[in-house]
């Protein structure tokens, strides 16, 4: 975190995959403690941003700061440098994020999900890490479940398990890509839940997600993406009853047919 | 001279026949081993590595995999001297074997990272995993798990590959049946008894794969992998 209270400050951000424009000119701040919420047609570059946020991807040109780097570079000397995969990988700790598809580590216990960064990266000590390991699964209101593996658990606890893996680094930032789109209709509310407590508790999140609940409830901003750009960027309240751009007008107008 | 029980029980526990069983166990498992550290190396060298170090583990790959073991063994053994490269026999064995497994392992291996979920990939960076930790706790753990059955298939293989050894005066159970055969010229006894401690071996080989198969099966078992969809 900067002296601006900034935790991501995103600064003219292009993005292409050959001649396809995923990201066009994006600047987005987010402050601490602030709820963001990203939502827009797929295609329209959301998912993207998240990832170039985490250096899962890398930018063509801008710049993003996030939890108190410069993501995917150092500078030095008034020059900016590119940093190697293992310097990368430090300024990641720093950011959580959770994936639609959940990405547990099939191969270990959930216990073990939860365990193996700080214990195995930041070499913390095992019963320490345990101690937290329990907490935040207590948090996720999964206390029973540490033994059992990934593929035994439905999708809605795969996704409170991911939360709690990401917690478990203790990260400034929080990065939800679709956290609830892969999940069958009923189990969507027990990750909302997890996610609208951490947004209580202070947590700096930013949420690609077309729930439009959790925006009512949890976001303090609202931001559209259409064709690679930001095209939108309001509170909850603006953003549902007095929308700026014809593309929220649309885009609102599509999600609430169903 | 027809065939013979007593000379065929007397080979069976013949003090140079149990030698050239140890030899061949041990052989097997040393070779198995490195070439396992070579076929890793290789399959990261050809997915990871720059244009330079892929090209050299392709090479590799392509050499060892193109030639066949018993020209290895001879060259490695009796050819290179000439250079005045030495190795005992023991040394040339193990380098034969290793580098010969190495080269079919890497091709396995690969595929077995191949194999894994590209999200495991996401995931692993997401928490801060830099190269060698992504590979260590994350992608190499679970490609094991198709990387155990055609691994189970090489090592069988080697245990009986080693008995090409023999060639350089290797004293494996291949070597020792020769060496009791020209005793007494009870040249089917022997080869018998041989032919008889390679099927042994191969399966206690067999029971201890189904072992190793089912410990890195049990994360993604299916009989008490029930979705529990309360809470």
């Amino acid at each position: 975190m900067n002296d601006t209270g900034l935790v991501v400050a995103i600064k003219n951000v292009k993005k292409s995959f050959g001649n396809n424009v995923v990201l066009d000119g994006i600047n987005l701040d987010v402050s601490k403690g602030e709820v963001v919420v990203i939502c827009g047609r797929s295609g329209s570059g959301k998912s993207t941003l998240l990832r170039c946020i985490d250096q899962l991807e890398t930018v063509d040109s801008g710049e993003i700061r996030a939890a108190g780097h410069l993501m995917g570079f150092k500078e030095l000397n008034a020059k900016i440098v590119p940093l190697k995969d293992a310097s990368v990988a430090i300024q990641q700790r720093d950011i959580g994020m959770v994936f639609q598809n959940f990405n547990l580590f099939p191969h270990v216990s959930v216990l073990e999900n939860i365990m193996i960064a700080p214990t195995r990266i930041l070499k913390r000590k095992k019963d320490e890490v345990e101690k937290e390991a329990l907490a935040l699964l207590e948090r996720v209101g999964l206390p029973d479940k540490k033994n059992a593996y990934p593929r035994q658990l439905s999708g809605g606890q795969q996704q409170r398990i991911a939360i709690a893996r990401a917690l478990a680094m203790k990260p400034k930032l929080m990065l939800f890509d679709e956290p609830t789109s892969a999940l069958d209709p009923e189990m969507i509310s027990e990750v909302l839940d997890v996610m609208v407590d951490l947004s209580k508790a202070g947590m700096t999140m930013i949420v690609v997600t077309h729930e439009m609940g959790f925006a009512r409830a949890a976001a303090d901003r609202v931001i559209l993406m259409h064709d690679a750009k930001i095209v939108e960027d309001a509170t909850p309240k603006d953003f549902f009853e007095n929308p700026k751009s014809e593309h929220t007008r649309l885009f609102l107008s599509k999600i609430l047919q169903h | 001279m027809s065939w013979s029980w007593p000379y065929f029980f007397d080979y069976m526990i013949n003090g140079l026949m149990l030698r050239g069983v140890w030899v061949t166990i041990w052989l097997s498992i040393i070779s198995m081993i490195l070439g396992l550290g070579l076929g890793i190396l290789a399959a990261l060298m050809k997915m990871y590595g720059n244009r330079g170090t892929r090209y050299i583990a392709e090479f590799y790959i392509w050499l060892f995999r193109g030639t066949p073991i018993l020209i290895q063994l001879v060259i490695i053994y009796t050819g290179l001297p000439q250079l005045g490269i030495r190795f005992n026999v023991v040394e040339s064995c193990i380098l034969g074997l290793a580098l010969n497994e190495g080269a079919y392992l890497a091709e396995i291996i690969r595929s077995g990272i191949m194999s894994v979920d590209k999200g495991q990939e996401d995931a692993s960076r997401a928490v801060g995993m830099n190269w060698r930790e992504r590979m260590w706790l994350v992608i190499l753990p679970q490609a094991t798990r198709t990387i155990i059955p055609p691994l189970g298939n090489q090592f069988n293989g080697m245990l009986k590959t080693t008995s090409l050894c023999s060639v350089i005066s290797m004293q494996e159970l291949m070597r020792s049946a020769q060496m009791i055969a020209q005793i007494q010229f009870r040249v089917l006894e022997a080869y018998c008894i041989a032919a008889l401690w390679y099927l042994l071996l191969v399966s206690i080989w067999g029971l201890v794969q189904t072992r190793i198969e089912a410990h890195y099966e049990r994360p993604f078992g299916s009989e008490e992998a029930k979705p529990n969809n309360e809470k």
